[in-house]
């Protein structure tokens, strides 16, 4: 049996996930599950591993001590002034800042006035919710070729937004 | 023109329309950062100076602050950056800052921008009177017209992203300055304090700390930016605010039927100390004054208008006194150039009526 994500070298893991009360099995080559950091101790979604967001890609995130990628604001920080320290921020602590907006505010949505870039962006975000949604449907169905074009699709989108917003005068 | 200009002339005060004058400005600030760049408060010095310079050009691009003048908040005295703040053109913290920081100001004074105080952009428009709508349309036209030339951090789920949660989402604080002197002598500010802050607004003395409000001047602000549009905000805002200026009309009456000689006292008394008063504090400035302006509505005070009292209120805060003499002022020479400010004005010009009417609305 050939690997299901390299596709070439034969799979020597084989993992088995019951999400909802559905059996997923994913089999991988060695050098797969360890570049995706399986660990058979520590359950994970299979999807995440499809997107690189397995253990490996959670242990570098906690790898940088638990500070913003771009500003280096810690938690701390934010504990003490109430501030956060640059927009990345709020995706960086969006699980911390989630709960805290919705009781400080009415909703915990937006739905006022867009910036002129927004409405391309919106869409895009809609069609990435789309193409993960479908994605995890054909990993749950164990097709596992679906999956990985949905992936691929996944990653040119992304690829794409983030482009498109440095279409505009970038910040100075 | 320069900013320097727009300072040393007197403040271009917007026409109070008749009304009933309880709702003194209307307010819309909207709060915007960059995409890509540290927040202020977090990034360094140099990266705010760049921000202010790139900012600057292109705010005095927009046809909407055509006829404005911008500088650094380094290319101006403590002093003038305290001018701006006594007219509310910019925020006391704001004031505090020097380099890397900077204000745009519109020559009409309707509309001013701060330049990294919290965040990248604080746009602000100001109205006389109740008119809340049209300060947003004005903040949202500046807003509009510099979107189309920088990239705002923006995200799907949670809108305009802010330095601090509690603005995030439309970034908008729309406020209300209310003259409420007849609900504060009534004694039922507080309930109104209270049923205010019920619907999630915010209600503050415009000078004083805390709840406290020097000249009975309050200031009411929606609290929440996320979850609710804008024109929903602003037009909430204007109903309560619609509502309690009709308290307020209610308390004057009120006052006028149960507590006239308590209200011509108050009045009066105002009216005595001003004129005659050699050593005046800015907090008895301030309540006599709006005693007084109370008087002015209620038609027991003559011979003065609403810009004239408007403008001693600014003219007697600490900045300003200090411009006026040219030169800085010890507390007690404050208190005395003030004192002399107000009888030059209102000496000789002030007259209370026997028996007032009431003015008819």
């Amino acid at each position: 049996m050939k690997c299901e994500m390299c596709h070439t070298n034969e799979a020597t893991v084989h993992l088995t996930q019951v999400v909802d009360g559905a059996v997923r099995k994913l089999h991988l080559c060695e050098s797969c599950a360890a570049e995706s950091g399986v660990d058979i101790q520590n359950p994970m979604s299979i999807a995440d591993l499809f997107l690189g967001l397995g253990p490996a890609a959670a242990a570098a995130r906690e790898g940088d001590a638990g500070e913003c990628p771009q500003c280096h604001l810690r938690r701390s920080d934010f504990k003490k002034t109430g501030r956060l320290g640059c927009p990345f921020c709020y995706e960086y602590y969006r699980d911390d800042l989630a709960p805290m907006l919705k009781a400080m505010h009415r909703g915990d949505r937006h739905i006022g006035k867009k910036p002129s870039g927004a409405e391309a962006a919106s869409r895009n975000a809609a069609a990435l919710a789309e193409l993960r949604r479908k994605l995890e449907e054909a990993v749950a169905a164990e097709r596992y070729e679906e999956a990985a074009r949905f992936r691929d699709q996944i990653r040119r989108l992304s690829g794409e937004a983030d482009a498109g917003s440095a279409g505009k005068a970038p910040a100075p | 023109m320069t900013l320097r200009e727009l300072i040393e002339r007197p403040h271009a005060w917007p026409a109070e329309e008749g009304g009933p004058g309880v709702a003194v400005s209307s307010r819309v600030r909207l709060a915007r950062n960059l995409a890509g760049a540290a927040f202020p408060g977090w990034a360094g010095e140099e990266e705010r100076e760049r921000i202010w310079r790139e900012l600057r050009g292109r705010l005095l691009e927009l046809p909407a602050l055509a006829d404005s003048a911008a500088a650094g908040n380094a290319e101006l005295s403590e002093q003038d950056r305290f001018i701006l703040f006594e007219r509310h053109l910019i925020s006391r913290e704001h004031a505090g800052k020097s380099r890397g920081s900077g204000i745009v100001l519109r020559g009409d004074e309707r509309i001013s921008i701060m330049v990294n105080e919290e965040d990248h952009l604080r746009m602000q428009a100001l109205c006389p009177g109740l008119r809340l709508r049209e300060a947003w349309q004005m903040a949202d036209a500046v807003d509009s017209q510099l979107d189309a030339k920088v990239s705002y951090a923006f995200d799907a789920r949670w809108g305009y992203l802010t330095a601090c949660p509690t603005n995030v989402g439309t970034g908008i604080r729309a406020s209300v300055m209310l003259h409420l002197p007849g609900l504060a002598l009534m004694e039922e500010m507080e309930p109104v304090v209270k049923g205010v802050a019920k619907l999630g607004l915010a209600v503050r003395g415009v000078w004083g700390e805390g709840t406290e409000a020097h000249g009975h001047l309050y200031q009411i602000s929606n609290q929440m930016t996320l979850g609710e549009r804008e024109e929903d905000i602003v037009r909430n805002l204007e109903t309560i605010v619609g509502e309690i200026v009709e308290h307020e009309l209610n308390a004057r009456r009120r006052l006028w039927s149960q507590r006239e000689v308590v209200l011509r006292d108050h009045v009066g008394r105002a009216a005595g100390i001003l004129t005659h008063a050699h050593i005046l504090s800015s907090r008895e400035a301030l309540d006599l004054l709006s005693a007084l302006r109370l008087g002015l509505e209620m038609g027991i005070v003559s011979r003065l208008e609403r810009r004239d009292l408007l403008e001693l209120l600014l003219l007697t805060q600490p900045a300003h006194l200090q411009m006026n003499e040219g030169r800085p002022l010890s507390p007690f020479d404050r208190d005395r150039a003030r004192a002399e400010l107000v009888r030059r004005r209102l000496g000789g010009v002030l007259r209370l009526a026997a028996r007032g009417r009431r003015k008819s609305r």
